[in-house]
Formats: C-alpha cells, sequence, structure tokens
C-alpha cells in the first residue's frame, strides 16, 4: 500500500466519523426549563426581575384582574367579559382540569383529591354551602388567584380570562344544584332524565 | 521459479469473496438495527427519576387531566413541567411525611427547580410544536405511548425522523374525530379519550380508541377512517405536499 491509498482511506475514515458528529443535537442554547450551569439556582428559565413588569402585564384594570373594586368585591362579571355559551362552556373545560380534582364535577367539595386526603385538615370548599352561594363573584376569582387556606394560587396556570370563565360556570353549577324541575321544560326534563342521573336524583324530591 | 499459491488458495479466494459478499451487508444491517433499537433510541426504556412519578396512579387512577401540569401544552411549542408549586397544591396536604417526595419538598423550601431527567426529546434542529399537533386532534398517547399505564415514564416512541414522516406522508391515516359534544373543536377532542376512559374503562371503548389509549395506533388503513382522514386534511387546510418537506420541521 503506497502512502496516497492510505491517506486516501484516513481521508474517508475520518469523514464516515464526522457523520457521528453531535454539535447540532445540543447547541449552544437555552431551551425553556433547561438546566444551566451558569445560574446560581441551576435553571435556565429567568425569574422576573423584581420590580418589573412585563411588556402587555400592566394590569391596571382591577375589576377585571383583582376581581375586586374600591376594597369590594366585584358582584357579577367585569365590564370586559360577556356571558354567553361559549364562555361557559369554556369555564366548564378549564373547570374540569384545574377545579374537579379538590371541588368535585359537581362543585361539592367531593373531589378525588378531597376523596385523598385533603379534608383531613381543613375541608374542601363546597359551592352549594349558604355562605359561598351568597359570595359575590369576585371572591371566587380572588381565590383563583391567590389561593385560600390550603388552596394553592392558581394564576400561574390559569389566565385571568378564563378564570372568569371558571367563576360563570360556578355560579351556572350552583344554579343546577339549586334548581327545582319545575325551572325545566317538560321536553327538556324528558331528554335529561334519560341520560342524567343528577336530575334523577332531583326528580324524585 | 517456486508457485506463489498453493492450490488452495482457490478455496481461500472463493471463500473471501463470499465472506465479502455477505460481511459487508450483516455488518450494514447490525448497524442500522443497532440505530434503530432501544439501546440507541431508548424507547420503551423507563428512565430514573428523582422523584419516581406515576402517571399511571395521577391520571388513571386518580383522573387529573394532563393539562393541569402540562398547563402549556395547547398553546405553546413546549407542554410545559409542572412547577413545584404544581406538586406542592396537593402534596402540601397528602403525603406530607413521604420520604419519596422529600426531593420535591426540598425544592419547594429552597426555591430550586427539581432536575428532572429527560425522557423524550428531539435534537436542537427539529423545532417541534406541541401545540399544532394538538390543534389538529392528535392525542397524547399516538406519540407518547400509554401514559395512562406509566409506572415510572418511558418514551413511547423512536422519535427518529423515520416515525415522524409515517404521519407527516400521510396525516390522513392517523386524522379522527372523537366529539362526545357538540361543536367541539379538534382540540377539545384530543382530551376525550382520556375523560372516556375514565368512564368506560377500557373495555368500553371503540378498538381504535383502544389502541389510542393503549399507544399501539399506528394509523387506520380501513377504506372508511381513510375517507374520514381526508376529509379532515381538506377541513383543516392541511398542506400535504409541504407537510414533509425538510424546513416544516428544521425550520
Amino acid at each position: 500500500m503506497n502512502l496516497k491509498t492510505k491517506s486516501a482511506i484516513l481521508g474517508f475514515g475520518v469523514l464516515a466519523l464526522a457523520g457521528c458528529n453531535t454539535d447540532m443535537w445540543r447547541q449552544p442554547k437555552q431551551e425553556p426549563l433547561d438546566a444551566s450551569e451558569f445560574y446560581a439556582d441551576g435553571a435556565a428559565n429567568r425569574p422576573l426581575v423584581p420590580n418589573t413588569i412585563p411588556r402587555g402585564y400592566a394590569r391596571q384594570d382591577d375589576a377585571y384582574y383583582v376581581g375586586a373594586e374600591n376594597g369590594k368585591w366585584l358582584d357579577g362579571l367585569p365590564a370586559g367579559i360577556k356571558v354567553n355559551l361559549a364562555l361557559l362552556q369554556r369555564g366548564r373545560e378549564r373547570y374540569n382540569i384545574y377545579c374537579t380534582p379538590c371541588h368535585g364535577q359537581l362543585g361539592d367539595g367531593q373531589g378525588m383529591i378531597a376523596h385523598r386526603g385533603f379534608t383531613l385538615k381543613r375541608p374542601v370548599g363546597n359551592y352549594h354551602t349558604d355562605r359561598l352561594m351568597k359570595m359575590p363573584a369576585g371572591h371566587f376569582y380572588e381565590v383563583i388567584t391567590n389561593g385560600y387556606g390550603a388552596m394553592f394560587s392558581y394564576a400561574s396556570r390559569i389566565e385571568p380570562q378564563d378564570r372568569w370563565a371558571i367563576v360563570a360556570y360556578i355560579r351556572a353549577l350552583q344554579l343546577s344544584q339549586s334548581a327545582s324541575p319545575s325551572d325545566l321544560k317538560p321536553e327538556e326534563l324528558q331528554s335529561l332524565s334519560a341520560k342524567n342521573e343528577t336530575h334523577d336524583r332531583l326528580a324524585q324530591k | 521459479m517456486a508457485q506463489i499459491f498453493r492450490p488452495s488458495a482457490n478455496s481461500v479466494a472463493k471463500l473471501s469473496l463470499i465472506c465479502f459478499a455477505i460481511g459487508v451487508p450483516t455488518v450494514w444491517l447490525a448497524i442500522a438495527g443497532l440505530s434503530r433499537s432501544p439501546a440507541n433510541t431508548k424507547q420503551d426504556v423507563p428512565l430514573n427519576q428523582p422523584v419516581p412519578f406515576s402517571h399511571q396512579h395521577h391520571t388513571w387512577e386518580l383522573g387529573i387531566d394532563c393539562r393541569y401540569c402540562h398547563t402549556s401544552v395547547e398553546k405553546s411549542s413546549y407542554a410545559g413541567l409542572p412547577s413545584t408549586e404544581t406538586c406542592m397544591s396537593c402534596h402540601s396536604q397528602i403525603w406530607t411525611n413521604s420520604p419519596m417526595l422529600e426531593p420535591v419538598r426540598q425544592s419547594y423550601e429552597t426555591n430550586t427547580p427539581i432536575q428532572w431527567n429527560l425522557v423524550n426529546k428531539v435534537p436542537q434542529f427539529v423545532y417541534f410544536n406541541h401545540s399544532i399537533h394538538i390543534a389538529r386532534g392528535l392525542n397524547c398517547n399516538i406519540c407518547h405511548g400509554p401514559v395512562n399505564e406509566m409506572q415510572i415514564t418511558w418514551k413511547g416512541n423512536s422519535f427518529q425522523m423515520a416515525w415522524c414522516l409515517q404521519c407527516h406522508r400521510a396525516p390522513e391515516r392517523y386524522l379522527t374525530e372523537n366529539i362526545t359534544r357538540p361543536g367541539q373543536s379538534p382540540r377539545e377532542q384530543v382530551f376525550n379519550l382520556y375523560w372516556e376512559l375514565q368512564k368506560k374503562g377500557v373495555k368500553g371503548l371503540t378498538i381504535k380508541q383502544r389502541d389510542e389509549a393503549r399507544g399501539e395506533f399506528t394509523g387506520s388503513d380501513d377504506a372508511e377512517d381513510l375517507a374520514k382522514g381526508r376529509e379532515l386534511v381538506k377541513k383543516y387546510g392541511i398542506k400535504v405536499q409541504q407537510l414533509a418537506d425538510c424546513g416544516v420541521c428544521h425550520h
């Protein structure tokens, strides 16, 4: 084998090995939730600089973003929210994701997690008690935003718009659980009783 | 002049030709097989985590929606991992003395994140986006496998390019509708599977749903499904000719 052949084989070998190069697989950039050796807490995600507000987050409308105005909870929904079927459906969807684990699908505080031990220390809120039936809507918004008792804040998980949708749906739940069969049209009664166990229970009363 | 080769050299020459003909493809196939095997792709290999989190327990037994923890899956490229705060929403009250949850409490007290080991990853030159796949009604298990049955999470599919292309070349084989309430968008339909699984159990599902729930759905060739799939491709405005272009994923 002469030198030319040897260097040709070596050259091809090196080229073939270049295929194993994974520089591009892990690039010198940070993706969300990456670890970082640079920051002290080991996370690439950075918390907000204290006393700053991100662009677009200047939330000055207290009624909408706090649920209270002039130190009083808002009774009803803020001006920017229109109650319609789409809002209630969105509210039901978000409620079923974030609230049912504890509050249950009926809002009676009998969710799965409540049964798994949350009640041992403090019972989970039941929307159908007198106290919560009379509570202004702003209270529910504020509880979702800041938490209450053993309940954590859900502000980082639920957007303000969705929080109001959930509040609207909680009102619908309250209405549903204190409704009497006479509130319904006969044809609604018929179609419901075929499907809905809850309604069956009401109808028997 | 003496002979250079003995008569047996004839056989050696023939044999070496045969070995070459068999050997090269064998080595080639072995490398190809190895790169596709779980040893390389880590498919179906459960990965140790600082906290032995069970999806099976949280989603299947307790019925917690995927989005309770993976909050951004519908609106962002990242599904999002739950923050320690999300874990503590329940575990500040439940299993408060469990040694398994010590890293979670530690993380909460010291305000340092838990370092989970990444189960599902694609190379960084792939720009995968969760939200668009959810918006087209593809449920979690089609890509992630039977997450609702996983005690310790594993990678449900190889996530190699050939696997991605199965669907990107023929989306009509994968698109389905699963409407339980009138007017549901494809995004909303995605999570119906898990509610139905809760309500009816595996046995109450249709065969296709069962395959989806078990992470065994690899596209349908049923004429009716394909017709429906083609209709959905049209309805969603999916440009099939461009869907397998390099730039779709490799920007």
